[in-house]
């Protein structure tokens, strides 16, 4: 009999265990929650788990200062795998759970497909990686935010620095044909051709390894540019600009993060001197990311991974947005992290109306005597 | 005008280093009909056994001429010891086997051979020491053409001399064209046939040495890959001329590299490769055998 009846009983113990268990989750419902969504299994979980001890570091000490608004603040983690089909799945159980804001997702597919279900619910998301330009740029997610640099910032960068700072027009566009240099290069002409003091007067690929680039940079002295922008990696850069300055053409080289290499540097050799190219802004003197990467060396025995530091500012400036407005209202947020400064890991940042950090990114850099020096 | 000297002489450039690195090729193919595809990686060796040998002389404190000449010499010595092992190994105990499994023997050499390099040294790109002078006397015309490339266009003209003269009017000459004719006719006149084949590997290595030494030269960098690259340009170059003719072998790489650099300065080098290959096929559709090849049948 009793025997019989143990297993019901046991049943009926476990859901009342559960039960009290919810009720006292209701009970402590009295705390602000921010939700963590990323690939935190299968292959690219290496991108989403620094996000997540970020946030808990950044959690930890928080509620230690006495958390957000007088409440403790709780995080609800979520998986979705990088993969856009999960990522709404992810967001409308992080809305079910009633989060107040959401740092993630990390990939950019994923973060698109799951936007619209954060927007539908008044929820502000903030991405530490997710570099995709129409996410701020398109105007169709008022709620998102990211503390990293759009895919086109380079350009940009690179394109506002040959107008306005070498001040010359005729410009050379060149690539390697390859997804990265070839992307770059296509924003680089966008913006040269949105700008009537820019003139593009040549917009060709380079085929990578070929034993000469004699023709090519023929043409860019023929073609009478003022300046060459290169989107690729350095081993073309390295020989276009050695075959450029034995030709006599010294006009200024600019490239990107994939030349910013000291590899160009040993190999170009004399030849590097006065090139430009654009790379992550310096962080290393700032303390607060010494302090957060020594905070997680601490916490978890081993130096932080993949977009840490972006993840640890995301998490920073919304938790700091929701104090300082003093509410979880959406309006009250997204108001309060377009006009107040934070002081994060990347330096003091807030956010312009589409949503990216201002004073995050890049820099240029340019080669003086054989070493990269960040120009200001 | 002086554009289109400026691509005229970069045409001249690309042709003449594909011309060293196919002659190598069209020579082998010449004697034992195997497209020797480790051909491309012996340059590669040649580069790197220079680079190696110029930083130790650089170190000493020579004079870049001595190291030039040193350094090509040695170069020279040890991808024609490469070449002569490759064959041993590789093709030698093939050569009864269908041609189709010395092929395969000859990439799987290729790839054994740039991911040794890749192991040994690194998968970095290097810098290469410009050991060729800038001459004094090329002062004025530096900008269109360099001395680099002087030197570039006279040792192409002498290696392409040397190698006819060496199978026309030499006894190992007429061997090898003998051999080229008849393997079988060959051994039964008398001829050692092991041992002139394995002179041609010798040969065909040490000019793609020379190959290897002037480019990285002239480029300034290396890397294990750079074989690869130039191998297969050179070998759609021999094929243009006619694989196995000499004179074939540069007329088809500097009509490769001339219109490589046409195309590219005055339409654009976005479809620089597509329009070398779309050459190729037209005129492999017009003279199946290349430009200057011998269009005798195969029994296949």
């Amino acid at each position: 009999m009793m025997k019989r009846h143990f297993g019901k009983v046991l049943i009926v113990a476990v859901a009342a265990l559960f039960m009290t268990l919810t009720v006292s989750g209701v009970g402590l419902a009295d705390t602000i929650k921010l939700g963590v969504a990323g690939p935190h299994s299968g292959d690219l979980a290496s991108y989403g788990i620094p996000t997540i001890k970020a946030a808990e570091l950044v959690v930890k000490d928080i509620n230690a200062k006495g958390g957000v608004l007088g409440k403790q603040v709780e995080l609800i983690v979520e998986d979705d795998v990088c993969k856009p089909e999960v990522a709404t799945n992810t967001a409308t159980k992080l809305v079910g759970e009633g989060v107040n804001v959401v740092l993630g997702h990390i990939c950019s597919g994923a973060t698109k497909a799951a936007l619209g279900i954060y927007k539908d619910s008044k929820i502000v998301v903030m991405s530490p990686s997710a570099t995709n330009p129409a996410l701020t740029q398109s105007g169709d997610y008022p709620n998102f935010y990211r503390t990293i640099a759009s895919d086109d910032a380079q350009a940009r960068l690179e394109v506002d620095f040959v107008l306005d700072i070498l001040k010359v027009s005729k410009i050379a566009v060149l690539h390697d044909k390859g997804d990265y240099g070839k992307g770059l290069a296509e924003f680089v002409k966008g913006f040269l051709e949105a700008d009537s003091r820019a003139e593009v007067v040549l917009y060709e690929g380079v085929t990578p390894g070929a034993v000469d680039y004699s023709a090519v940079v023929q043409k860019i002295k023929r073609k009478g540019a003022d300046a060459v922008i290169f989107g690729g990696y350095h081993p073309e850069a390295s020989k276009i600009v050695t075959l450029m300055r034995k030709k006599k053409i010294g006009i200024p080289f600019i490239s990107d993060d994939g030349v910013k290499d000291d590899t160009f540097i040993k190999v170009a050799g004399k030849y590097a001197e006065g090139v430009y190219a654009t790379g992550p802004m310096d962080v290393s003197s700032n303390p607060m990311a010494a302090a957060a990467n020594a905070a997680h060396k601490a916490a978890y025995g081993e130096d932080p991974g993949a977009f840490f530091l972006n993840a640890y500012a995301a998490a920073l400036a919304l938790l700091n947005a929701i104090e300082q407005s003093g509410s979880t209202d959406y309006d009250a947020i997204s108001k309060s992290l377009q006009t107040n400064l934070v002081d994060t890991p990347l330096g003091k940042i807030k956010f312009d109306n589409r949503g990216d950090a201002t004073g995050v990114g890049f820099s240029m850099y340019r080669v003086q005597d054989g070493v990269y020096i960040e120009l200001k | 005008m002086e554009y289109f000297i400026e691509l005229f002489l970069g045409g001249l450039t690309r042709g003449s280093i594909y011309a060293l690195i196919a002659l190598g090729y069209t020579m082998v193919y010449g004697i034992i009909q195997l497209i020797n595809f480790a051909h491309g990686e012996i340059y590669m060796i040649g580069a790197f056994t220079a680079l190696i040998v110029a930083g130790i002389l650089s170190m000493l404190g020579w004079n870049p001429v001595a190291i030039l000449i040193i350094a090509s010499v040695i170069a020279v010595v040890y991808s024609a010891s490469y070449g002569w092992t490759i064959e041993k190994l590789a093709y030698k105990p093939l050569r009864q086997a269908p041609r189709l499994s010395a092929l395969i023997s000859a990439i799987g050499m290729s790839m054994f051979l740039q991911y040794y390099v890749l192991l040994a040294q690194t998968s970095n790109f290097l810098p290469f020491p410009s050991l060729i002078p800038d001459f004094k006397f090329m002062e004025p015309i530096e900008h269109i053409v360099r001395s680099s490339e002087i030197v570039i266009y006279i040792t192409t003209a002498i290696v392409m001399v040397f190698l006819t003269f060496l199978i026309k009017f030499t006894r190992i000459g007429k061997a090898m064209r003998a051999t080229a004719q008849d393997r079988d006719m060959a051994m039964l006149v008398g001829i050692d046939v092991n041992k002139v084949i394995s002179f041609t590997f010798i040969i065909g290595s040490a000019t793609a040495a020379i190959g290897g030494v002037l480019v990285a030269s002239h480029t300034g960098q290396i890397n294990y890959y750079i074989g690869f690259i130039a191998g297969i340009k050179a070998f759609v170059a021999a094929v243009l001329g006619g694989i196995g003719s000499m004179p074939g072998a540069v007329l088809g790489s500097l009509v490769l590299g001339m219109s490589e650099s046409f195309f590219t300065g005055y339409i654009s080098s976005d479809y620089e490769d597509v329009f070398a290959f779309l050459f190729l096929v037209f005129t492999l559709i017009f003279r199946p055998s290349g430009i200057l090849g011998r269009s005798d049948t195969d029994k296949v």
